[in-house]
């Protein structure tokens, strides 16, 4: 019995009216968790009732506390009949398991109804006491820090990166159950939203229990899903990577900065080192002498396509990774060695960040997928999901020996998703094949490894860009050069990842969003026919998806893309393809060559004409891009290529002469006798489609750039002002004469008119970047799709824009060691004086200021309430007072990137994950379906809002909604919608509000908001 | 390929300036996407018209979602602000400032009419007659009611309440103290004689006369909070218009009437341009203003004070062409001299009078 939870309902307001004859409500309160319900007096006639009621306790294993959530049901009384449900509020108490998060909960949440939407809103206080178990086999994972944010969080530093932990849940859909047949629509919405809430928060706790036995304790880059099989049942899985974090005293040094007198460090015990080799050998491994070799993703995937269905599952072992260690020398050996050691006891070496601490990353190898094709059937024994997750486990395995053909012993930027319809399902996982660094893989410490790794950083800069490969036994045909920037290694001439950029890597220019857009027809079939259908368009699919990317990207002109993510839809009588990513010019990669365009026919005069007009607009389209995007590698100057390598200098040379010309290039290229060189055949007018469709993508108005990496390369100074928006379009095709290519050419031109939209209505914040652009297709019917995007808009200084001349890794890393010096000549007293005016001062003082406002409105009678609620009022009011609001005090914000510009990130409140769903019988009369659904995600952005405010927070970070179904009958007038959130709840402070403070200062002041003991008292 | 659902729904809430004109201008989407089309928006932006439609689509129905909010009881509008919440305060506030603004022509035609079912469906012939489209009129006639409806039953200052309850700037809320004051007490301002009078010169009277002609301006607290007491601001203070009957005595007594205007032209002599038209007109006038005070016990006296302070003194000033400086000189010396007279004992009911008095006249004293 190790939990003692207590939950207090204060006050109730803007309740809607139950009783016509009043127009006044008689409402009360139900708390109830697990099995216990607790009810408050009902009071009497009115809309603002104050029950100011004792505290309910709950007396409950720890296993409950994380699986159960509070359900907090408002209820109007009714003396004749039965009572009225007016809406309910579910609370994850999970932010209070772990000491360092939030400890109270207390706020205004919004009453939810599924039918009504937000009916007024709850002030509710929720503490636990949690008894130290100290039993060994227990079933709960109280303590372990879940993270959204596919990066080591900011205020914090990664000890040991364990790796890989996933885990799924199945249950019956409430939606299928045949008592779904006479339970009304809203209860059976309850009862979908109370299950998953319950099935989250068990597979949290059962992920929670895998990492404390890795020894980690904190979970990043936690990404958890739905799939909703209908008939079949509902799954829910979450992968994530294991980690042993470290709270950083100074929120500045978000490096494993090893001599800063963190005083935190300590409450980790640190293992002994059990592999007393890791220092002297990992980090001096002399990457400059390896030989190894590569691979151009491209030609790779193709391969990797043939693969794509599940009949076809023949890993291809042992191409690489055996191999590879005879030309290595002994260093490399070395190294192999140990990260295999490392990570061979891990089934999969897995890793969900996107982001890494510098030296993580040693080098990539390129993009590895495997998609599968299944048909559900009904899960017999939800206890038991084995077919669920044997269907994982055989992808996994998939990726994991592409990444070996590939070199690589890990995948980072890994994910995975489905696509449904009806009983077909594809399954998909991606990820970057990857070399990792063994240090933070281990048990061990990076303790005095900061110069070593400064050293290393210079010498490393492109290393991430060099092959991990054998050259001479390369999975693929690929086109090597020597790396551009070292001149010492050899690189690819494209690479492309599914993670963030590296920070310290360099990148000319600006970087762009590309996609690529694919719509295949597919006869309607049941079942087994069904789905081999799919399983044989798949791998034609993807092997278009990726030559409309490799040409975009040269239209480009650039040669790396970023966080790709392709996602294949499937639907009742098609297939789409989006894939989305973010292409730079890397500095060490060769420059890209033109596109050339041959025809069938050279003897046709005026084709011939044709082709060379097109061959023309192309080349002007890439010199204009280049100009866009200020692509404009240095010219290679011959002294620098004087290195003791003969060989390079020959081909710089010719390198250089393609930089001036890019026709020449591709001629250059030809006669190197390449095969994948980049020559389109027109033989067909559909490849004639293709050639136009390439010419066609607008790119933005100028004064706006957009990526879907969490920030646009080459821009670096950003302003405060970000704007976060979810953007949804359903169009209907005309189902006569539907062809691939009006398919195409309908799909190309939704995904167009959308960033069009977006471009116009973010005008007024040019110039500005669209980040974290996120796209995602749904086919809900026969002749919908459906286009998702979210993304946050952040304003730069243009000004600025160019003085960029260090990487911000040195500039962080310089700091870390500025604050470290500062923070010791700084006596402690200086702390105390900046805490008066410390913008978000902790819950207690945060109220005193509210209450000594005196722009209270009138309106406010209700004073009792003011005293016994104290966080959620004290802000709406500072809110409300309309003439002398304080401005600090504004809205929670909400971004999908795991920062906040112009601000830092002092703490991490926990996890929020919400799922909602909203239905109506009265679609017309609440605006249609754009009506419908504009509110409802207005209504799902404010309870996001509600319940981070109640945890202390001010923003929240790693914003992303997962998934978001929508259902319409517009003959019946109705309509559903589904919505799943996730973050993490923060709190921020403005970096110009610490200056004003103390501009040397950073590091106290995190202190006293980390530990908000200190300044309470 | 047709749109069948297209929304744009951000953390913060954009509103477009341009478009939230046009739609409080009650245009239809298809005449503000014309409009927004001539303005020359698509050359500066190079967006399509496609994208231009679909843009104030999203915005109509994001301001139909907000008016939807601003129409639940304002103690809650707080709401709006947490489920919409502006990307900073101003732009917020210039979206309720936008929603209450009113245009000129149209106040003036329904300033201190009663806000009622009636009135309403004169709405119509408002719209022919200002060309303000219906649409906005309707708009502007409930925010009166609203606003009306609220403060009515509310205690304390008439221009904080609707400050705060609706979140207006101080000017407006202001106008709008003006508005309920006039909508409540019932003044006649729609008269032919009254029409070259501006919503502003109106304002400005009521604004005086909260301040000092009402329960609220004497500051007295009610006694019993549960009794029916008259509204603080909105209702003229009832015992103040009895007494006023006091003030009769100044033009009814002949020797007081004889000893204030030879007061008053002693004072004036040689320094009034219109000196000798004064003197002529002098008892007239004062009979004027002091029957006009005396009048104010009934209600129907009370909707007609602008008509009669116009009748009795402006329009006689005016054809005589009097300037407004010695209309200054005049008022200010006719209210100081009383308090020479002996045998009047009522100097505070006068100086609370005429102190109000005299600034509306001379508001209203112009072309």
């Amino acid at each position: 019995m190790p939990g003692k939870l207590k939950v207090k309902i204060v006050a109730g307001r803007h309740l809607p009216v139950m009783d016509r004859a009043s127009d006044l409500t008689d409402a009360f309160v139900e708390v109830k968790f697990g099995n216990t319900t607790f009810k408050t007096d009902v009071y009497l006639k009115s809309l603002n009732p104050q029950w100011n009621s004792e505290w309910f306790k709950f007396e409950v294993d720890d296993e409950d506390l994380q699986d159960e959530p509070l359900q907090i049901t408002v209820l109007d009384h009714d003396t004749y009949s039965a009572n009225d449900a007016i809406g309910k509020v579910y609370i994850d108490i999970d932010p209070l398991l772990y000491s360092e998060a939030a400890t109270v909960i207390s706020g205004w949440f919004p009453i939810y109804d599924t039918i009504h939407g937000i009916r007024g809103e709850i002030n509710v206080v929720v503490k636990v006491d949690l008894f130290n178990d100290l039993n060994r086999f227990r079933q709960s994972s109280c303590g372990v820090k879940f993270f959204c944010t596919t990066s080591i969080p900011k205020c914090y530093r990664a000890v040991i990166i364990h790796g890989f932990v996933e885990e799924l849940v199945v249950n019956e859909d409430p939606e299928y159950q045949w008592i779904d047949r006479i339970r009304t629509p809203r209860a059976s919405n309850e009862a979908r939203q109370r299950l998953i809430s319950l099935m989250s928060g068990e597979l949290q706790r059962k992920i929670g229990l895998k990492v404390l036995e890795m020894r980690g304790n904190a979970v990043v880059g936690y990404l958890q899903c739905f799939d909703l099989e209908g008939e079949s049942g509902l799954v829910v899985r979450a992968i994530g990577t294991a980690c042993t974090l470290d709270k950083l005293s100074s929120p500045a040094a978000f490096l494993p900065a090893c001599n800063s007198p963190s005083k935190e460090m300590k409450e980790i015990p640190f293992n002994e080192d059990p592999n007393p080799n890791t220092h002297s050998s990992g980090p001096s491994t002399p990457l400059k002498n390896q030989t190894y070799s590569f691979s151009p993703s491209k030609s790779y995937s193709r391969q990797s396509s043939s693969s794509d269905t599940d009949l076809s599952l023949t890993p291809k072992t042992g191409m690489g990774s055996g191999s590879a260690g005879k030309e290595g020398g002994p260093f490399k050996a070395l190294l192999r060695q140990q990260t295999q050691s490392a990570l061979e006891q891990r089934e999969f070496p897995f890793f969900t960040l996107t982001a890494f601490p510098p030296g993580f990353l040693v080098h990539v190898g390129g993009v590895v997928s495997a998609r599968s094709v299944k048909l559900l059937d009904r899960i017999h024994n939800p206890d038991e999901p084995e077919t669920r997750d044997a269907w994982w486990a055989e992808i996994r395995q998939e990726i994991k020996s592409h990444a070996k053909a590939l070199g690589c012993h890990a995948v980072v930027g890994y994910s995975e998703s489905t696509s449904i319809c009806e009983e077909v399902c594809i399954l998909s996982a991606s990820g970057t094949a990857a070399v990792l660094n063994p240090r933070f893989l281990q048990d061990g410490t990076v303790e005095g490894c900061l110069e070593q790794r400064l050293e290393e950083n210079l010498s490393i800069r492109c290393g991430f860009c060099h092959i991990p490969y054998d050259e001479l036994n390369m999975p693929f045909p690929a086109h090597l050069t020597y790396c551009y920037n070292c001149r010492k290694q050899k690189v690819p001439d494209v690479l492309f990842t599914t993670i963030d950029l590296p920070t310290d890597a360099t990148v000319i220019g600006k970087g762009c969003l590309i996609q690529a857009r694919l719509c295949r027809l597919k006869k309607k079939a049941q079942a087994e026919a069904n789905a081999t259908a799919i399983s044989n368009l798949l791998p034609f699919m993807e092997y278009e998806v990726h030559t409309q990317l490799m040409n975009k990207l040269k239209l480009k002109g650039m040669n790396a893309l970023f966080g790709l993510r392709i996602q294949i839809t499937v639907g009742e009588n098609m297939l789409m393809g989006l894939a989305s990513a973010t292409g730079v010019y890397l500095a060490a990669l060769p420059t890209p060559g033109g596109i050339q365009i041959a025809g069938k026919t050279p003897n046709d005069g005026s084709y011939e004409q044709h082709i060379s007009h097109m061959q023309k607009k192309i080349n002007d389209t890439i010199a204009k891009n280049k100009e866009l995007y200020e692509i404009n590698p240095p010219e290679i100057s011959e002294e620098i290529i004087g290195s003791p390598i003969p060989e390079p200098r020959q081909r710089s040379r010719l390198l250089r002469s393609q930089s001036e010309s890019s026709d020449e290039v591709t001629e250059l290229d030809l006669s190197h006798g390449k095969k994948d060189a980049f020559v389109l055949e027109i033989d067909d007018t559909d490849a004639m489609e293709d050639v136009h469709s390439l010419l066609t993508d607008v790119p933005p108005p100028s004064g706006f750039y957009s990526c879907n990496t969490e920030i646009m390369p080459g821009i670096n100074n950003w302003t405060s002002e970000i704007q976060m928006f979810t953007s949804v379009r359903v169009i209907r095709l005309s189902s006569l004469n539907l062809t691939n290519q009006a398919l195409n050419k309908n799909f190309n031109d939704l995904c167009e008119n959308l960033l069009k939209s977006l471009y116009f209505k973010l005008r007024s914040m040019i110039p500005c970047c669209l980040c974290h652009v996120n796209f995602t297709v749904s086919l809900p019917e026969d002749e919908l799709i459906q286009v998702t995007v979210t993304a946050v808009a952040i304003t730069f200084d243009k000004n600025q824009a160019l003085q960029t001349t260090k990487t911000p890794v040195e500039k962080s890393l310089q700091r870390a060691s500025t604050d470290n010096e500062e923070l010791l000549q700084f006596p402690l007293e200086l702390c105390s004086d900046s805490l008066p005016s410390h913008p978000f001062p902790p819950v207690k003082e945060h109220l005193e200021s509210a209450s000594s406002n005196s722009g209270i409105p009138a309106a406010q009678r209700a004073v009792t309430v003011e005293k016994a609620s104290p966080v959620g009022d004290g802000n709406f009011r500072n809110r409300s007072a309309p003439p002398c609001a304080n401005s600090t005090v504004g809205v929670v914000k909400m971004t999908p990137l795991s920062f906040i510009p112009g601000a830092k990130i002092t703490k991490y409140l926990g996890i929020i994950n919400m799922f909602f769903i909203r239905e109506t019988t009265s679609l017309r009369e609440e605006g249609g379906v754009s009506g419908f659904l504009h509110a409802f995600i207005a209504e799902v952005f404010a309870m996001v809002r509600a319940h981070v405010a109640a945890l202390g927070g001010n923003a929240v970070v790693s914003y992303i909604m997962k998934q978001c179904v929508f259902m319409e009958n517009p003959n019946k007038n109705q309509a559903q919608c589904l919505i799943n959130v996730s973050g993490d709840a923060v709190v921020f402070v403005r970096e110009s509000d610490l200056e004003v403070v103390s501009s040397q200062q950073p590091t106290t002041n995190c202190q006293s908001s980390c530990t908000e003991g200190e300044v309470t008292t | 390929m047709t749109s069948e659902l297209d929304i744009f729904v951000g953390n913060t809430t954009l509103i477009d300036e341009d478009v939230y004109r046009l739609w409080l201008d009650g245009y239809s989407v298809t005449d503000a996407v014309a409009l927004r089309v001539r303005s020359g928006i698509l050359e500066q932006t190079g967006a399509t018209a496609a994208v231009l439609q679909s843009d104030t689509m999203d915005h109509y129905r994001t301001f139909h979602m907000l008016e939807r909010l601003l129409h639940i009881p304002p103690s809650r509008q707080a709401l709006l602000i947490e489920r919409y919440p502006g990307p900073a305060r101003p732009p917020f506030l210039s979206f309720v400032g936008g929603y209450y603004a009113f245009d000129e022509a149209f106040v003036r035609e329904v300033l201190g009419k009663k806000l009622s079912k009636g009135t309403k469906k004169d709405l119509d012939d408002i719209s022919t007659k200002t060309g303000i489209t219906l649409k906005s009129c309707r708009r502007q006639f409930d925010n009166f009611k609203r606003v009306f409806k609220v403060v009515e039953e509310m205690r304390g200052s008439l221009v904080d309440n609707i400050q705060q309850h609706f979140l207006l700037s101080d000017r407006l809320a202001r106008d709008y103290a003006a508005i309920v004051f006039f909508a409540n007490n019932r003044f006649e301002t729609g008269k032919k004689k009254l029409q070259y009078l501006s919503f502003g010169d109106f304002a400005f009277c009521a604004e005086l006369m909260i301040q000092n002609w009402t329960l609220g301006a004497v500051g007295e607290a009610p006694i019993d909070p549960d009794s029916q007491m008259d509204d603080m601001d909105m209702d003229l203070d009832k015992e103040f218009l009895q007494d006023l009957k006091e003030l009769k005595v100044l033009v009814a007594d002949k020797d007081l009437l004889d000893l204030h205007k030879s007061l008053v032209c002693t004072a004036l002599r040689g320094k009034l341009g219109v000196f000798s038209e004064m003197e002529a007109n002098f008892k007239n006038l004062s009979r004027g203003l002091v029957n006009v005070a005396a009048k104010l016990t009934h209600n129907k006296d009370v909707r007609d004070l602008f008509v009669d302070l116009v009748e009795k003194f402006v329009e006689p000033c005016r054809s005589d062409h009097w300037p407004l400086s010695d209309v200054r000189f005049f008022l200010n010396q006719y209210s100081a001299s009383v308090h020479s007279l002996d045998g009047f004992r009522h100097q505070a009911l006068w100086d609370r009078y005429m102190g109000t008095l005299r600034g509306c006249l001379l508001r209203l004293y112009h072309d």
